[in-house]
C-alpha cells in the first residue's frame, strides 16, 4: 500500500507542479490545491500506515492499545487542512482582484510589480 | 438560482447542523470531532442558509459580525492559555474542574481553548464566504 | 592600565555626543571638542619618558574568547610616535574645523566623524590583536568615507567617497585574510606573540608569499601606493581639515604603520624587499611628477603626499637601521609640513576664494600670518636648513646611499623626487604669497585665529625640531625604529654632520629644485602630455572599467534570475531542488523498495486510479466546472484514504473543507473568463512537464525512503500514555491539538484569522478607495 500511495503522491505533485508552471493563473491555483493535498498525504504516509485503528484511548483503558495510527502526523495535517483552506481563499481572492486590476489572466504578462 | 426546495431544506438543516457542530465540539476531546471540525460544520450550515436565503438573512440569523466572532475566538483561546499563569503554572497548562458537569462532561481550559478554535474557524470561514457572495 | 582603553574609547564616546555639544555652543564647538585630543596629547606626552627608557604599556581583555580574539592594546615606541601625531595634529584640526566650517548646518556631524576617525586611528596603532587592528582599520576607512562624502549633495564627492571606500575596504579584506593566515601559523592572533616567535615559522611556511601579498594589499591600498594611489587625489573632495588630517598626516600612514609593525616578521625576504622598494619607488616618482601637472593647491598637495608615501614605503623596504630611522623621521617631518600646507591651502581658499595656483599671488600683505605658516612649512618641505625637513632629507640620502641593492637607481630616484619636492614646496607654500597681488574671486582677507593657529604651530614645530633634532630623534625616532627593526639603535640625529655625500646631494637637490621651479610651466606641460597619453591604460580608467564591469555583471545576473516570469523563477527553484535533493537521495541514501506492511485492497487501488485520472483531468480540462469537479474528486479521495487508515478526524475535516472549497471555486471562477486557453509552445510544455515529472518522481522516492525509516518506540507512545492521565482526553489527536501542542494551534488559528481578515481587506479595499475598477 505504501508503494501505491508513494506513486499517488508523486503523481499529485507532478500534476501540481505542471499546473503551477503554466501560464493560466486559474490553473496555478488548482495546482496549489493539488500540491497541498499531496503534501498532506506525504506526511500521512511517511508517518507509517495503520488500517482502521484511530488513535483513541478506549473507554476503561489507560492508554491506546497498539496497533493504532500515529496521532502526530494527524494533528499536523488537521491544522494544515484548515489553514490550507484559509490560504486558498486568500489566493483566490487575490487572483480575482489581480484580474480585475490588470485585466489579464496570464502570468507571463505579470512581469512587474506595477499594475 | 433560488430554489424552493433548497430554501425549505436549509431552514430545517440549519438548526440540525448547528446542533451537530456543538455536539462535535463537545465530544471532540474523547471521540473524533473537536473545534476545527465543529467550526467547519457550523460554517457549512450558515453558508448553506446564505445560499438559499441570501447572505443578508444569514447574517441576521447569526446576529454577530463574523470578524468579531473570529476575534472573540482568538481571545478566548489566548485567555485559556493565560489562565494557568494566575495559578503560577506555565503558559497553557491544562486546568480541570474536579467534578464533571452534566451533559458537557469534565470542563477545563483545553475545552475553552477548543471553543476558541471553533469560533475562529467559524468566523474566518464565514468572513471569506459571506463577503465573496456579497461582492 | 585602563588608560589606553580610555584613550581609544573616549573618542568614540565624544563623537556620539558631538552633535549635541555643537548645538549647545555652535560658535565655540571646535575649541570645546578639541579639549579631548589635547588631553590625550598630554597623556601620551607623559609616556615619552618611560618609553624612551624602553618601557612598553599593555592593556587587554578577552573580547570573543571562543575565537581567541582579545581586545588588547600595546603602547611602545612605534605606536607612541603615531599616537602623538594623531592626537597632536587632531587637536589643531578640530579647532581649525570649527572655524573652517563655521555656520555650516552639518558641522556637528562633521565633528562626530572627525572624532570617530581619531579614535579609530588610535585603535589601529595601539591594537596588539590582529582582529582588533582590522576592525579599527576598517573603521578608519568608514570614517574617511563619511568625511570625503561630507558634502554629499555633490556627485563628485559621493563618487570620491565611494572610490576611497571600495579601494581601501577591499584592501582591508585582503589584510584580514592575511592576518588570519598568520594567526593560524602562529597559533595566536596577538602581534606581540608573533614577534616573540620570530620570523621563522612564517617565512618557512608554504603560504608565506600569499600572506605577504595579502598584507601588502592592505597596506598599499591604504597608503595609496601605485596602482592604488588613484583614490587619494579624488579624496580632495573632502573639506581642507580632512585632507590635512586623514589624507596627509595620519590615515594614509596606516599602511606605512602596518608595514613597519610587521616588518620583523617579513624582513629578510627578497619579495618583501622588492615589493616595497619597487612599489615605493614607482609611487614616489609618479606622485612627484603628477603633482607638477596639477594646478589646484589641494590636488598638488595630494600627489606630493602620494610621493611622500612612496618614499616611506621605499625606505622601510630597504630594511637598514638608517633607512628605518629615515622613514620614521620623514614620517614626522611630512606630517608636520603637509598638515600645515593643507590647512593653509584651506585658509587661502577661505580668504581669497580660489585654490588655483595660477590665480594666486601676492597674498602676503592680506594674509600675513597664513603666509608665515605656509612659508615655514614650505621651507621644511623643500628641506632647507635649519628646518626639520633638512634633517629628514639628509637621513633619507644617507639611507639610500647605504642601500644593499640597486643603490644607484634608488639614490637617483630619491634625488629626483626630492628636487621636485623643492619645486612643489615653493609652488604651494611661497608662490601664492609673493609677487604682485592677483585678482581673486574674493577680496583676500586674513583668516580668523582658528584657521591660522594650527598651521602656524605645525610650521613652528617643524623649525624647532630642526634646531634640536637630537631630542626628537632620540625620544621618538630611535625608540620607534628599534621596534621596527626589533633591536636597539643608537644613531644620533643632528643638523650638521660635516661635509659628506649626503650634503652634496642636498646642494644638488636645492639647485636643481630651483631650476625646476623656474621652468615649471614647460615642465608641467610636458608631464601633462605624457600622463594624458598614458591615461587610457592607467589605473584610474581601470577602476571605472572594473566598477562598470561589476555593475554590468550584476545587471546580467539579475536579468536572468529576476526576470519577472513566475515560470522561470519556479523552474530555477525546482531544477535546483530536484538536482540537489535527488543527488543526495540517489547517491547517499541507497534506494530500495520498502517491505509492504499493508497489502493493497482492490477498492483502494481503484480509488488511487480514480484520483490520478482526476488529477490528469484537472490539467487537461479547459472548462471551469470540469476542473472544479476533478479537484473535488481528488479531495474526497484523500479524505477516504484518511478514513481507511485510522484518521476519522482528518477525514471529517477534509470532507468539510472540500465542500467549502468547491463553493469557493464556484464563486470565484464564475467571475473569470469563460474559456481558459493559455498554452505555451510544445517545447516549453515539454520542459515544464519533464521538470514536473522529475519533482513527482523525487517525491515518490522520498516517500519510499521515508517509510523504511520507522522510529520505535515512536513519540506516539508518549502521547498515548499521557493523553488520558495528564490531559484527560481519549482522542489523542484532539489532545495534541488543544493541550500538548496547544501553543502551535494558537499560532495556526492566528494564521487562519489573518487569512480571513486578508480576504476581507482585499474585497473591501477596492470599494472603499474608489480606485480603478
Amino acid at each position: 500500500m505504501e508503494i501505491l500511495l508513494a506513486f499517488l503522491i508523486g503523481g499529485l505533485y507532478a500534476a501540481g507542479f505542471y499546473l503551477v508552471l503554466g501560464r493560466s493563473i486559474g490553473k496555478l491555483i488548482v495546482g496549489l490545491v493539488l500540491l497541498g493535498q499531496a503534501a498532506n498525504l506525504l506526511i500521512f504516509t511517511a508517518g507509517g500506515l495503520t488500517r482502521a485503528h484511530p488513535p483513541i484511548v478506549p473507554e476503561g483503558a489507560l492508554e491506546a492499545q497498539p496497533p493504532f495510527a500515529d496521532p502526530i502526523p494527524q494533528a499536523l495535517i488537521l491544522t494544515a487542512i484548515v489553514i490550507g483552506f484559509g490560504v486558498l481563499a486568500f489566493a483566490l481572492v487575490l487572483v480575482d482582484r489581480t484580474f480585475q486590476r490588470v485585466g489579464t489572466y496570464d502570468t507571463d504578462d505579470m512581469t512587474s510589480t506595477d499594475a | 438560482m433560488r430554489s424552493l426546495i433548497l430554501a425549505a431544506t436549509a431552514r430545517f438543516l440549519l438548526p440540525i447542523l448547528f446542533m451537530f457542530s456543538i455536539f462535535l465540539l463537545v465530544r471532540g476531546h474523547h471521540l473524533p470531532g473537536g473545534g476545527f471540525v465543529g467550526g467547519l460544520v457550523a460554517a457549512a450550515a450558515f453558508v448553506l442558509y446564505g445560499i438559499a436565503h441570501g447572505v443578508e438573512e444569514a447574517r441576521a440569523l447569526l446576529r454577530v459580525n463574523t470578524i468579531s466572532l473570529l476575534g472573540v475566538g482568538l481571545l478566548l483561546a489566548l485567555a485559556s492559555g493565560l489562565l494557568p499563569l494566575a495559578g503560577g503554572e506555565a503558559f497553557m497548562t491544562g486546568l480541570w474542574f474536579q467534578h464533571p458537569v452534566p451533559v458537557l462532561g469534565k470542563l477545563g481550559t483545553p475545552v475553552i481553548f477548543d471553543t476558541g478554535v471553533y469560533l475562529v474557524v467559524l468566523g474566518a470561514t464565514l468572513t471569506v464566504l459571506f463577503n465573496l457572495v456579497e461582492d | 592600565m585602563t588608560g589606553l582603553f580610555t584613550a581609544v574609547f573616549s573618542g568614540f564616546l565624544l563623537a556620539a555626543v558631538a552633535p549635541w555639544v555643537h548645538r549647545l555652543a555652535p560658535r565655540r564647538s571646535g575649541w570645546i571638542l578639541a579639549s579631548l585630543p589635547l588631553a590625550l596629547t598630554a597623556y601620551f606626552v607623559l609616556h615619552i619618558g618611560p618609553i624612551a627608557e624602553g618601557a612598553a604599556f599593555r592593556a587587554g581583555f578577552s573580547w570573543i574568547p571562543f575565537l581567541g580574539i582579545r581586545l588588547s592594546f600595546l603602547l611602545d615606541g612605534l605606536s607612541l610616535l603615531f599616537c602623538l601625531l594623531i592626537t597632536g595634529i587632531g587637536t589643531l584640526v578640530v579647532v581649525y574645523s570649527g572655524g573652517y566650517l563655521k555656520g555650516h548646518p552639518e558641522l556637528g556631524r562633521f565633528h562626530a566623524y572627525l572624532l570617530m576617525f581619531m579614535a579609530s586611528m588610535l585603535g589601529v596603532v595601539l591594537s596588539d590583536n590582529a582582529i582588533a587592528l582590522f576592525v579599527f582599520w576598517e573603521l578608519t576607512s568608514l570614517s574617511s568615507f563619511f568625511l570625503i562624502g561630507f558634502d554629499h549633495e555633490r556627485a563628485a564627492a559621493r563618487a570620491a567617497a565611494l572610490q576611497a571606500l571600495l579601494v581601501t575596504g577591499l584592501g582591508g579584506l585582503a589584510l584580514m585574510a592575511g592576518l588570519l593566515l598568520m594567526g593560524r601559523i602562529y597559533g595566536s592572533l596577538e602581534l606581540s606573540r608573533m614577534m616573540a616567535e620570530g620570523s621563522g615559522p612564517l617565512q618557512s611556511n608554504p603560504l608565506f608569499l600569499p600572506i605577504l601579498i595579502l598584507v601588502l594589499a592592505g597596506a598599499f591600498t591604504k597608503s595609496a601606493q601605485f596602482p592604488f594611489h588613484i583614490w587619494l587625489p579624488n579624496a580632495m573632495e573632502a573639506p581642507a581639515p580632512v585632507s590635512a588630517y586623514l589624507h596627509a598626516a595620519t590615515m594614509v600612514k596606516a599602511g606605512v604603520y602596518l608595514v613597519a609593525r610587521v616588518n620583523p616578521l617579513f624582513a629578510g625576504s627578497p619579495f618583501w624587499f622588492w615589493m616595497l622598494v619597487g612599489a615605493g619607488g614607482v609611487t614616489m616618482l609618479l606622485g612627484a611628477c603628477l603633482a607638477m601637472v596639477e594646478t589646484d593647491l589641494k590636488r598638488i598637495l595630494a600627489y606630493s603626499t602620494v610621493s611622500a608615501l612612496g618614499t616611506l614605503t621605499l625606505l622601510l623596504g630597504l630594511d637598514t637601521i638608517r633607512a628605518t630611522e629615515a622613514a620614521l623621521a620623514f614620517l614626522l617631518v611630512h606630517g608636520l609640513y603637509k598638515g600645515a600646507l593643507f590647512l593653509t591651502a584651506g585658509a587661502v581658499d577661505h580668504g581669497a576664494g580660489s585654490r588655483n595656483v595660477a590665480e594666486l599671488g601676492g597674498l602676503r600683505r592680506a594674509m600675513p600670518i597664513t603666509a608665515l605658516a605656509a612659508g615655514l612649512a614650505a621651507l621644511s618641505m623643500a628641506g632647507i636648513p635649519p628646518f626639520f625637513g633638512f634633517v629628514g632629507k639628509e637621513t633619507i640620502y644617507q639611507a639610500v646611499l647605504g642601500s644593499s641593492a640597486a643603490r644607484g637607481l634608488v639614490t637617483s630616484a630619491a634625488l629626483l623626487a626630492n628636487l621636485l619636492f623643492v619645486a612643489i614646496g615653493l609652488i604651494v607654500g611661497i608662490r601664492p604669497f609673493i609677487g604682485a597681488l592677483k585678482e581673486t574671486p574674493q577680496h583676500p582677507h586674513e583668516a580668523p585665529v582658528d584657521l591660522w593657529i594650527g598651521p602656524l604651530l605645525l610650521g613652528a614645530i617643524g623649525l624647532a625640531a630642526g634646531l634640536v633634532p637630537g631630542a626628537v630623534g632620540h625620544d621618538f625616532v630611535l625608540r620607534a625604529a628599534s621596534v621596527v627593526m626589533d633591536r636597539t639603535t643608537e644613531t644620533h640625529f643632528s643638523l650638521w654632520h660635516g661635509w659628506n655625500t649626503a650634503v652634496a646631494l642636498s646642494l644638488v637637490t636645492f639647485a636643481a629644485g630651483l631650476t625646476v621651479f623656474a621652468a615649471r610651466h614647460p615642465l608641467s606641460r610636458g608631464f601633462a602630455r605624457v600622463s594624458g597619453a598614458l591615461a587610457p591604460v592607467g589605473p584610474a580608467r581601470g577602476y571605472f572599467r572594473i566598477l562598470d564591469g561589476t555593475i554590468g555583471m550584476a545587471r546580467g545576473v539579475t536579468r536572468v534570475f529576476q526576470s519577472g516570469y513566475l515560470n522561470r523563477y519556479l523552474l530555477f527553484v525546482l531544477f535546483t531542488t530536484v538536482g540537489l535533493a535527488g543527488y543526495t537521495l540517489f547517491f547517499r541514501a541507497r534506494l530500495s523498495w520498502p517491505e509492504e506492511v499493508l497489502h493493497v485492497r482492490f477498492y483502494e487501488a481503484g480509488l488511487v486510479a480514480v484520483m490520478l485520472v482526476a488529477a490528469l483531468t484537472a490539467i487537461r480540462s479547459r472548462a471551469r466546472l470540469v476542473t472544479v469537479i476533478a479537484l473535488g474528486v481528488v479531495g474526497y479521495g484523500v479524505s477516504l484514504l484518511f478514513l481507511f487508515f485510522g484518521a476519522p478526524d482528518l477525514a471529517m475535516t477534509q470532507i468539510l473543507v472540500e465542500t467549502l472549497t468547491v463553493i469557493l471555486f464556484v464563486l470565484i471562477f464564475y467571475r473569470l473568463p469563460q474559456v481558459i486557453v493559455l498554452s505555451r509552445s510544445a517545447g516549453m510544455r515539454l520542459l515544464d512537464a519533464s521538470i514536473a515529472l522529475a519533482c513527482g518522481g523525487l517525491m515518490t522516492a522520498l516517500v519510499l525512503t521515508a517509510v523504511r525509516v520507522q522510529w520505535r518506540p515512536s513519540i506516539a507512545s508518549y502521547f498515548s500514555e499521557h493523553s488520558l492521565s495528564l490531559a484527560k482526553g481519549h482522542n489523542i489527536v484532539n489532545v495534541i491539538l488543544v493541550d500538548f501542542r496547544g501553543f502551535d494551534t494558537l499560532g495556526e488559528i492566528t494564521v487562519l484569522s489573518a487569512a480571513g481578515i486578508g480576504v476581507y481587506g482585499l474585497l473591501k479595499l477596492r470599494s472603499g478607495r474608489g480606485e480603478a475598477p
